[in-house]
């Protein structure tokens, strides 16, 4: 399998009045064609700054402060900004969260579509243009005569289909959906998960989920990655991660969901997750976790890959490296 | 024995337009008792649309019925006047969706939480005011001296939402209308402020109507449940029974859209049948017909509660061989 995404070391600050704010402290990933990858963690654990570093679409205060993102050998960090208007939906496309909420009220979805067309310079007739946004359209469910329509004639469930629309035009090769459903009803919720799988599939791209939900990621994606206060905790497949999660906090993540079968029974993470800007010394999740050692106190642990290929940061699995 | 809430054949439309009326019924003909006794906890589940906002609105007496009667303690509440609407006031309150947006972010949280106290005239010694907020706040599993003296943006969601129900609690009420209380909370906090809700009905006596369109913890934390669509009661009973074996074509298409945290319970396996509607219906007859694969000519007319077991019963006329039942005895229905 070729990797399309690599990201190595990924740095973002924010540089507040209170002084500067890690976001992302070095997140290491890659992914492959057609994978769908969750990134899950409480709201302020930098999941969406994750996803606009990989755009480059950080804006000051923050900065990104080191590190690579490489999509099908390409390196978008590198890139210049004019190349990188261009990368953007060309190579990577990014629905961010509430992107039905941002569709022009005035202007046809059409009109919408073209435009993005137009600014990525692709040298077609009308009709051929035209032609492409309708299939897309119809790739995802929607009836060709929505073309003509404006944002106020259509369900949510329908507008944030335009948005994965929009955002297939130019056939990325990563795709990054921002809480895609969590306005929408789970009926509908389902639906759109469902196009988002078929039409990832249709144009091979690989997809990057980011939410707090766990039970979509259950249904949805392929491999999770659990962030905690700017840092990757840990990386498993799906399958792993709900059946044997290795890292303190995933496996209180995992226990705190509700199922069929543990009716009555709440388990919550004791404590609450730390601030960026004042963040505990060593492991950040140190104070709430169950397991704490000595060293969980002073030393940050790193990143590292067990024997069957997971992602672990935790000091717990220091010695099986 | 007295009930502490009755609901009435309560109808709620709204009509907007000055010229040509156009109205929404945004709650049909709904009849709920809730026993003085014994607390529970109700679910009421449907997606946006369903109603149920509208219902919690109307417990609360923040709008008037279009038709039908709220009692509270066997009184009309649209004619409550002087204590007894304070009475209601204090013993019936509210936890809302969003943390974020209901504070006053200039007030520290002991402001909050003093407030009703001088407000309802509990007490007039600082000293009691005091411990009344340090038991609430320890009762919603919080320690008083973390979050007295702070300001909302210092605390996190979870919190926040656990301070709303603690400022409830320090009214000593007898219900709670919780109206999606977690669904702005990060799912590690879910289950603790769930479970908070589970011990004010347990320890302090609390009956809560939990209204919410997350299937997964009204399963958790209810022991009944009413799923209403587009104001009208689809199905209803034991939440065990209603989202283990749903009848109602529509429960069965909500039942199969829960994203479970379980990959041996995965989408794939049951296929929707029911498409998302495009149209509204027309008003009459059942009013899922639109959307429904099994719909067929008695659909037509808006179909009875039919009765399943014991504590089950739905409003769908594949099940015309059970026994029907009035609207108004849904709540012997519901188990407490």
């Amino acid at each position: 399998m070729d990797t399309v995404l690599q990201i190595k070391n990924l740095q973002v600050s924010y540089y507040t009045d209170a002084g500067r704010a890690t976001a992302l402290a070095g997140a290491t990933l890659s992914l492959n064609a057609v994978e769908k990858l969750g990134l899950v963690g409480e709201s302020g654990s930098g999941k969406s700054t994750m996803a606009l570093a990989m755009m480059r679409m950080i804006k000051p205060p923050g900065r990104i402060e080191g590190g690579e993102v490489i999509v099908s050998d390409i390196p978008v960090t590198s890139l210049s900004d004019e190349a990188m208007l261009k990368a953007r939906l060309n190579l990577i496309a990014y629905i961010p969260q509430g992107a039905m909420n941002s569709l022009n009220p005035v202007m046809r979805i059409g009109a919408q579509m073209m435009d993005a067309l137009k600014a990525h310079d692709v040298k077609e007739s009308k009709k051929a243009l035209q032609e492409r946004c309708m299939t897309a359209l119809e790739s995802v469910d929607l009836k060709r005569s929505v073309f003509r329509m404006y944002a106020h004639e259509l369900s949510g469930g329908m507008k944030q289909r335009v948005c994965i629309a929009i955002s297939i035009l130019l056939k990325p090769k990563v795709i990054i959906c921002d809480e895609p459903t969590s306005a929408l009803d789970v009926v509908t919720q389902r639906q759109v998960m469902e196009t988002i799988d078929r039409v990832q599939k249709e144009i091979g791209a690989a997809v990057i989920l980011i939410g707090h939900d766990m039970g979509l990621m259950a249904q949805f994606v392929d491999k999770v990655a659990v962030l905690y206060a700017g840092r990757l905790m840990e990386v498993s497949t799906v399958e792993e991660m709900f059946t044997d999660p290795k890292h303190p906090y995933a496996k209180a993540l995992i226990n705190s969901l509700p199922n069929l079968d543990n009716k009555g029974v709440f388990k919550g993470i004791p404590g609450i997750a730390p601030s960026i800007l004042r963040l505990p010394s060593g492991c950040p999740f140190h104070p709430r976790c169950t397991q704490v050692m000595e060293v969980c106190r002073t030393k940050i642990p790193e990143l590292i890959t067990l024997a069957d290929g997971r992602s672990v940061a935790c000091h717990l699995f220091s010695e099986e490296a | 024995m007295a009930d502490l809430l009755e609901l009435k054949n309560v109808t709620k439309i709204y009509t907007r337009g000055l010229l040509s009326k156009t109205s929404t019924t945004a709650l049909a003909n709904a009849s709920l008792k809730l026993d003085d006794q014994q607390p529970t906890i109700v679910t009421v589940a449907g997606e946006s649309g369903s109603g149920k906002t509208t219902l919690a609105m109307l417990l609360l007496g923040f709008i008037t019925p279009s038709s039908g009667q709220i009692f509270y303690k066997g009184q009309d509440i649209s004619t409550l006047r002087g204590n007894d609407r304070m009475t209601f006031r204090r013993e019936v309150q509210a936890v809302f969706q969003d943390p974020f947006s209901v504070f006053n972010p200039f007030y520290t949280v002991d402001h909050l939480l003093t407030v009703p106290i001088k407000l309802f005239k509990l007490t007039t010694s600082k000293t009691e005011a005091r411990e009344r907020m340090y038991e609430a706040l320890t009762a919603v599993g919080l320690r008083p001296e973390d979050v007295l003296g702070r300001y909302p943006h210092q605390i996190s969601g979870g919190q926040r939402q656990r301070i709303n129900v603690a400022r409830a609690l320090v009214l000593r009420p007898k219900l709670l209308v919780a109206d999606e209380p977690v669904s702005m909370v990060d799912a590690s906090l879910r289950a603790s402020i769930l479970e908070t809700l589970v011990g004010l009905q347990k320890n302090y006596g609390v009956s809560i109507i939990y209204i919410t369109h997350d299937l997964t913890t009204a399963y958790h934390i209810a022991k009944s449940i009413i799923v209403l669509y587009r104001g009208a009661v689809m199905e209803a009973g034991n939440v065990d029974s209603v989202i283990k074996e749903p009848k109602h074509p529509y429960t069965r298409l909500l039942v199969d859209s829960i994203p479970w945290p379980d990959i041996k319970r995965r989408w794939g396996e049951t296929e929707i049948k029911a498409r998302e509607s495009e149209l509204a219906g027309d008003g009459t007859g059942c009013k899922f017909a639109s959307r429904c694969p099994y719909a067929f000519w008695p659909c037509k007319e808006e179909p009875p509660l039919f009765r399943l077991s014991e504590h089950h019963a739905t409003a769908c006329y594949l099940f015309e061989q059970n026994p029907r039942i009035e609207s108004e005895q849904l709540s012997e229905l519901l188990p407490v």
